[in-house]
Parts: C-alpha cells; structure tokens; sequence
C-alpha cells in the first residue's frame, strides 16, 4: 500500500512540504499573482524580483496547502531564483508537460542540467495521482501568472 | 452493535430493526463488491453520492427494456405505461415525505435547481427591495448563492444566523434576526460539512410566527432519517435523489400546493403549458408547471425504486444503524493523537469532518485512499464553514446503510498509515 504512496509523499518532498524554504512575503518585488484551487481551497502568492535584464533575483511566496503544493512550491522558488524570465517560463512549460505525462524530466537534463532534472523528477511522482496533478502545478501557474502580468489565476 | 453480527439468520424481505442485516444489505450493493488497489473497497463519501443497489439498477434497465417513451405526451402503449410510472412515483415521493398530495412534488434536474426554482419564482414575484433572508452559517453552496442572485437582482438583504465553536445553529440570534422584513427562511436540514441537525421543526415554527416561509434543505437528512413534510410544515423542502441510493440527474422540489399554484413558471417550454398561442399562453397547475421539456423520466423511475428500497429497510431502522456507525466512529477517531473532528453539535448525523495536525486533507485523502478507503476532502462546497473554524478544508468520513464497523476499523487504521508517512 505505500510503495506508490512512497514515490510521491518521498523524504524530500515532506521535507519541503513541512519547511518550505523562501515562504515569505519580500519587502520588495516586481510582481505578484495569486494563484487559487477552487476545488480544494489552496491558495498561494507568488512574488517575484527581476533585475532590468529581467534575471529573477528573488522568489518567495507564501499561502496554504497540501504538502505537494507547498513542496512544488518550495522547490520552484529554489530552482528559478536566478535564471532568467524565458528560462523559468520554458521550465514552467517543461515541468507542465511532465506532470502530465507528455516529456520525461531527462528531457530537461541538457538545457537545465541534473539537479533540476532530479528535483522534477521528484515532484512528477503525481503523475500516477491525477486527481493531485493540479497541486503540483498550481505555484508554477501562479508563477507564470506574475511574469504574464496576470493578477490572479485558477486551477481546477 | 454485537447486536448486528448476531442477526445473521434474517429472511430475505425481512427488514425489521432485529433483523437489519448488514450484511445481507451489502448484498444489495454490487459495487461494494469491488476492490481498489488490491483491498476492499470502503466507501465512506455517501454525503457526496451514495452507491446504487441492484433494485435501482435494475428498475431503471427494466424501464429502458421494457416501457420506455417520452411521458405525458402519446397515445400509445409506451407513453402511458412510462408516464405510469414517471407519475407512480411522484406519488411514491409523496408518501414517503408525507405530502397531501403528489402535486406538492416537482420534479427538478438535481436539489440545487429546487432552491434556484423557489428562489426564481416565489422569490421574484413575493419578495421586494428591502425584504431579508435569513439563511444559516452552515449551508451548502446550493442554498447560499441563489439568494444571493436574487438579492443582486431585486435588492433584498441576506442575513445569516451564526453557529457556535460545535456546530450548533445559534437559535437565540436567530430568533433575534426574525422580523416583520423576513419574507423567507431558507435553511439546511443537517449539515453536509459538519453534520449538524438543525432543530429544523423549531426552525420552521418561528419562521412562521414571523409572517416566512421556510425553505429546507433536505439533501443530507432524506437519506438518513424519516422526514414528514406535514409535521414540520415545511412551505418547501428539497432533497437530492443520488444522496438517497438513486440516480443522479433528478431532483425533488417539495412545495404546498397553494403556493406552487400561485407562482409563476421559472422555465418555459413544453409540458408546463395549458395553451399556447403567440398572444398569450396559459400554464399547467402544479407541479407541471414547473416542468418545461422532457423531464428526467428513466430516473425518476430509478429514484421510485430507492424510496422501496429504503422504505422496505425502514428510515428509522437505518438512522439507528447510522447513529450506531457515528458513536463508534467518533470514539474511535477522537483517540487519535493530532486528530480534530470539525463540528460537534449536541445532535448530529452519520457525518465526521475532520483535521489533522500531521497533514493535509489533501493529503490525508490520498493516503487513505491507496488503503481503499474512500472519504471527501476539501471544503465541501461550504467555504463560509471553512472560514468559520479557520481552515482550508477537512477530510470527511460520511455513513450510509450499508455501511459496517469493520469499515471504521479500516478508517481509524488508514489513517494510522497518514501519521506514519508524515513522522
């Protein structure tokens, strides 16, 4: 009964899920979006700095929700503080496509090398859990909301 | 609850308060049957959507076999043994909940389209700018935001009647709410989120000394209690059909005649007219008039089959089974460590909603789930509850006939598993 279980609930997922890191509310940032799942209730800011060459210095958010919310969360503010906006979008869409089964997180491997690829692979163990796609996704919807200029976005 | 294992000798048919067989009940339920991931399935999400007994399937395939037509329009054969038994129902409706007659009962698509209907119809035509709801704290999405339209439509007020830390509905503030302004009441039965019963009679009876009428939700109690329209005097009463072991895609809208027959239509089309000509039409008296186009007529019949199904157990011998399912449920989950059970009130029903500390509802349902033991989580489309006690959401366990104490054995271990994997 745990084994699949133990491929999403992993260490490191509990881990973030209970301490995420950067969950604050920076004093300064260039955007924001508020991301929503109707269905269940999570919901979470995402704040995001960029320098003027659009590179993201700082990513942090804060909000409530399941711990594979709070750990995708967590884990994103870690891997995108200080690529550039095009790189995390095209992350952002990469990381999509894998939860939903259409790449594989090696896929990433040459363009973001192998710890990013490792930390999505983690977080893809959803995959096998469609009802819990959506928590896995929504701080990255979110993210891509801020950078979109969207204020306010929602997943169900 | 030996009690139960003991009656294993029952007859079939059998269905006396000595005989309540769960097992035998079991029987009855081919998708219980079933395993997910490997282990027996224990279904404990009746709040949302009951499981369908072989009576109802059966009923509702008999009726595409057998006399299937549209209702209430041919000559034929067909027509009239399917408008038989589309309307064999209604009365069957009618003498389950106690009506004067099987024109107080409407057909509706679910009980959300009942309380929109009255909240249309009564609500335009009776209600004014300045008049006031009163609703409560505990309600359903289904009864919350149709008045709200309507208050954004015709500027009427909403008032809310607060609940305390149990889930106990705060009668004094709603007594203090009541005025010459409350044109209408509309209230739940018991409460989907935290399983409360409102003392709904004492409800209706001031809400009536006030000059309202009373609107009750009735989605969670149909199906768990006997309900008798006539003693509570309910002016309308709505209840969900899926809830109560039948299909989806019908509803029951209860209305006194009289009031039915002074409303005006909500939806056009056809069946709920009397004449129709490019100047003027006139309407079918109630409850057609209340129903414009083909109605749902194969689960209707479907819905007939539960109301046997239930009746031939009997609704008081099925509230006994379930307050049983409740004690030994409440006990055994409030041992656990870390674990908070959302709603208390003095009276509740087969409904445990709860939290904890070690994880999230989300969580929670998912490994529970991998242990083949099905529950809601979320905010059970009653954010005002969740707001109320500070929370996102909780994890709800909900009993039905067929349920067993085995089943909260399974709960009370699948939730052990929770706390395991989040040490």
């Amino acid at each position: 009964m745990f084994d699949d279980l133990r491929d999403l609930y992993q260490e490191v997922i509990l881990d973030h899920g209970k301490n995420p890191r950067n969950f604050r509310r920076p004093d300064e940032f260039t955007v924001e979006a508020l991301g929503n799942n109707p269905l269940c209730g999570d919901a979470l800011v995402v704040y995001l700095s960029m320098d003027d060459e659009k590179r993201i210095t700082d990513i942090a958010f804060q909000g409530h929700g399941c711990a594979i919310s709070m750990a995708s969360a967590s884990i994103m503010s870690e891997l995108l503080k200080g690529m550039s906006v095009n790189e995390a979008e095209a992350l952002y869409k990469a990381f999509h496509d894998i939860c939903t089964g259409e790449k594989e997180a090696d896929d990433v491997l040459v363009d973001f090398g192998v710890e990013t690829a490792e930390r999505l692979h983690m977080l893809s163990g959803v995959r096998e859990f469609p009802m819990r796609v959506k928590c896995a996704t929504l701080p990255w919807h979110t993210l891509d909301a801020a950078v979109q200029g969207e204020q306010e976005v929602s997943t169900e | 609850m030996n009690a139960m294992g003991s009656m294993m000798t029952s007859k079939a048919g059998d269905n006396s308060l000595q005989a309540f067989d769960v097992a035998r009940i079991r029987e009855d339920f081919p998708v219980l049957k079933q395993e997910v991931y490997g282990r027996p399935l224990v279904y404990l999400d009746n709040g949302a959507s009951a499981q369908k007994p072989l009576a109802v399937i059966n009923a509702m395939k008999a009726a595409m076999d057998t006399c299937y037509s549209n209702v209430h329009r041919g000559v034929h054969y067909m027509s009239q043994r399917s408008t038989e038994a589309y309307e064999g129902t209604r009365e069957t409706i009618a003498r389950f909940l106690n009506a004067r007659s099987s024109n107080e009962i409407v057909f509706t698509r679910n009980a959300t389209e009942g309380i929109n209907l009255v909240a249309n119809s009564y609500g335009r035509k009776f209600l004014n700018a300045g008049d006031e709801i009163i609703i409560s704290h505990m309600e359903h999405h289904a009864n919350i935001v149709p008045w709200q339209l309507l208050r954004d439509q015709i500027g009427i007020e909403l008032k809310v009647v607060p609940i305390d830390d149990d889930g106990n509905l705060d009668m004094q503030a709603y007594a203090d709410m009541l005025g010459p302004k409350t044109k209408v009441v509309a209230m739940t039965h018991i409460s989907n989120a935290l399983g409360t019963i409102v003392a709904i009679k004492e409800v209706i009876d001031m809400a009536h000394e006030a000059g309202a009428v009373a609107i009750v939700d009735g989605c969670q109690s149909v199906p768990h209690t006997a309900v008798d329209v006539q003693d509570l005097d309910a002016d309308f009463f709505v209840f969900a059909p899926h809830k109560l072991y039948g299909p989806t895609g019908v509803g029951v809208l209860y209305g006194k005649e009289d009031l039915l027959n002074d409303m005006p239509p909500w939806q056009g089309g056809g069946d709920m007219i009397m004449s129709v000509s490019f100047e003027k039409t006139t309407y079918q008296n109630a409850p057609l008039r209340f129903e414009a186009g083909t109605p749902p007529i194969v689960e209707a019949i479907g819905l007939g089959a539960a109301i046997d199904y239930v009746s031939a157990i009997g609704m008081d011998n099925i509230a006994a089974h379930e307050e049983g399912l409740l004690h030994y449920a409440t006990s055994k989950l409030s041992g656990i460590q870390g674990l908070k059970i959302i709603g208390q009130a003095k009276e509740k029903a087969a409904i445990i909603s709860f939290i904890m500390d070690a994880a999230h509802p989300h969580d929670i349902g998912t490994i529970i789930d991998r242990a083949g033991v099905a529950v809601r989580t979320g905010h059970h489309c009653a954010h005002p509850v969740m707001d109320r006690y500070g929370i996102a959401a909780t994890a709800r366990a909900s009993f039905g006939l067929y349920n067993t104490m085995e089943e909260v054995d399974a709960l009370a271990y699948a939730i052990g598993a929770v706390q395991e994997m989040f040490s």
